[in-house]
């Protein structure tokens, strides 16, 4: 049903992680300047290459399925894509972000031929390949982002960009790089998309506040979802004139969200839990189950025995477990879609800051939680 | 306790669980930093409305949070001279050796008696409940520890009068 995985003997947090095409093999972040990639082997996972290139810790990893190139972004204002040679040793390739602080997150878009970057320069940089100079170089969106760029995703159509940031809200960008693509054709979420081209801004909440920490496109590229830090989870749908709708629910702010198909969203954060939520008719997002159905391990009552015992290593008395109820013991700071497709996702994977990777199967979850339906 | 400070105690703690949702933020002002956004206050949109719980007049939390860390200062119920005096030299006891607490301030913010930076990188290495648990057993410890302190002072004042006025 649930898979936990940890790592060797890392107990650090997993800032993030990314899957290779097959999910053999996985780059993951232990909360420093490395990145790891190990391999699958049954329920063992082998070390096969630490890629150790940055200076500061890692904030975000991408690994292109098709042309199984690894992009990373660091606090120390640095991108590296990481392309394989003959003898399967990763080599790196410096990616020109002219950024000058945090890079934050990063991105492939779908069809792999460029990736966004977001840092805390206020700006997104959109990186592609210049085969004449056989560098990667960058093209800036600046305007108009007011604070730290926190998260991104791509639009499947390759060109459109949703970016949420510290300033509370969410835009969509056109990253149309004209040297490398033919013009993009018109989508609900505008026409003219020239780079940079603000195709539409939300403002997270009426009042103000709320730190984006995470954007979604949904699979046809029509929704938007977002997570914020008061507690929000947000969906937009361009084709109904890109009206927000808005559910405040009663867990701690979410850090991470995907779409699972075109209905339903995941979203994961501070509770520890993976939570499933799927938008109704009127574009509402409503809720539908909490993945994870741990119950509280029975303590057995209040024991004397236990009672001195805590007095005695501790100096106070204290009955209650140190774990938590969920599986995972710390924030889940990044979700991934593990199997299926876009449309229909079969597993994800989540990570978080207590250093477990835990894949969830969505079809046996499907069957053994109430209420909780996939279409 | 006291019927008032069961209720002031689960107030600390609601709000504690949900301001340390803390995350790991790079400076945006300043290259390559990581520093405490509650502490250098450098962007506005970085900080969340400071929140102060208080169970009456001298007794009160002031609790501020960023987007990275959390600053919790106590003001301690302090009654009378002998309180304010014992109640000092205790902070500045702790306070001085502030780096074996690891989450204590050196210095406490202006108004109140101690206060308490916790960051990212303490909620990643150390349960964030725990964290939780932590402060609110120091809030309930130390009045417990003043009073006693105070009776014990008491006690020997008393002491050292007797043996004093047996002389005349």
């Amino acid at each position: 049903m649930t898979e936990i995985h940890r790592f060797g003997n890392i107990v650090s947090p997993i800032t993030c992680h990314a899957w290779n095409k097959d999910r053999t093999q996985i780059a993951l972040s232990p909360n420093n300047h490395e990145v790891h990639i190990y391999h699958r082997s049954g329920s063992e996972w082998k070390l096969l290459d630490t890629l150790n290139q940055h200076d500061l810790r890692v904030m975000g990893i991408d690994w292109a399925p098709n042309t199984n190139r690894i992009v990373t972004c660091a606090a120390d204002r640095n991108a590296y894509v990481w392309t394989q040679d003959k003898e399967n040793k990763w080599k790196p390739t410096l990616v020109l972000l002219r950024i000058n602080r945090a890079a934050t997150c990063v991105k492939w878009s779908p069809l792999e031929n460029k990736f966004a970057v977001g840092s805390g320069a206020r700006l997104i940089s959109v990186c592609y390949f210049e085969s004449e100079n056989d560098w990667w170089v960058s093209k800036h969106i600046k305007k108009p982002i007011r604070s730290t760029v926190t998260c991104l995703d791509w639009h499947p159509n390759n060109v459109l960009l949703a970016a949420g940031s510290t300033d509370f809200k969410v835009r969509v960008f056109s990253a149309y790089i004209k040297d490398i693509e033919k013009t993009p054709e018109a989508t609900p979420w505008g026409s003219k998309m020239p780079l940079g081209q603000l195709m539409v801004e939300f403002v997270n909440s009426e009042g103000g506040g709320g730190w984006v920490h995470s954007v979604s496109f949904c699979p046809d590229g029509n929704k938007v979802c977002w997570v914020a830090h008061d507690s929000s989870i947000n969906m937009a749908d361009a084709t109904a004139g890109s009206v927000v709708h808005k559910l405040r629910t009663e867990y701690l702010p979410f850090l991470s969200c995907t779409w699972i198909n075109n209905k339903s969203v995941i979203a994961a954060g501070h509770s520890c839990i993976p939570i499933m939520y799927s938008v109704d008719g009127n574009g509402q997002p409503i809720f539908v189950a909490k993945l994870d159905a741990s119950q509280k391990k029975e303590s057995g009552g209040l024991s004397a025995m236990r009672m001195f015992h805590s007095l005695d290593k501790q100096a106070r008395v204290e009955t209650s477990d140190t774990n938590l109820d969920s599986i995972h013991q710390n924030a889940i700071t990044c979700l991934c879609i593990h199997s299926g497709t876009r449309e229909k996702v079969l597993k994800i994977s989540t990570s978080g800051a207590d250093g477990q990777l835990v894949i969830w199967d969505l079809n046996t979850l499907e069957r053994s939680i109430q209420n909780m339906r996939i279409d | 306790m006291s019927a008032t400070l069961k209720p002031y105690l689960t107030a600390v703690r609601h709000t504690l669980t949900a301001a340390m949702c803390l995350d790991n933020f790079s400076s945006q002002v300043v290259e390559r930093h990581n520093k405490p956004e509650v502490e250098v206050r450098c962007s506005k949109e970085l900080l969340l409305t400071p929140v102060v719980i208080s169970r009456n007049e001298k007794e009160k939390v002031l609790i501020e949070s960023s987007v990275n860390s959390i600053r919790i200062s106590i003001a301690v119920k302090q009654a009378d001279e002998i309180e304010k005096i014992l109640c000092k030299k205790f902070m500045r006891f702790m306070m001085m050796r502030a780096e074996n607490f690891i989450v204590l301030r050196r210095k406490p913010m202006e108004g109140y008696d101690i206060s308490f930076l916790i960051t990212n990188f303490h909620t990643e290495q150390m349960y964030k409940h725990k964290l939780v648990d932590f402060v609110i057993h120091f809030m309930e410890e130390i009045d417990k520890e003043i009073s006693e302190m105070k009776l014990a002072v008491n006690a020997r004042a008393r002491i050292v009068s007797e043996e004093f006025l047996k002389r005349f």
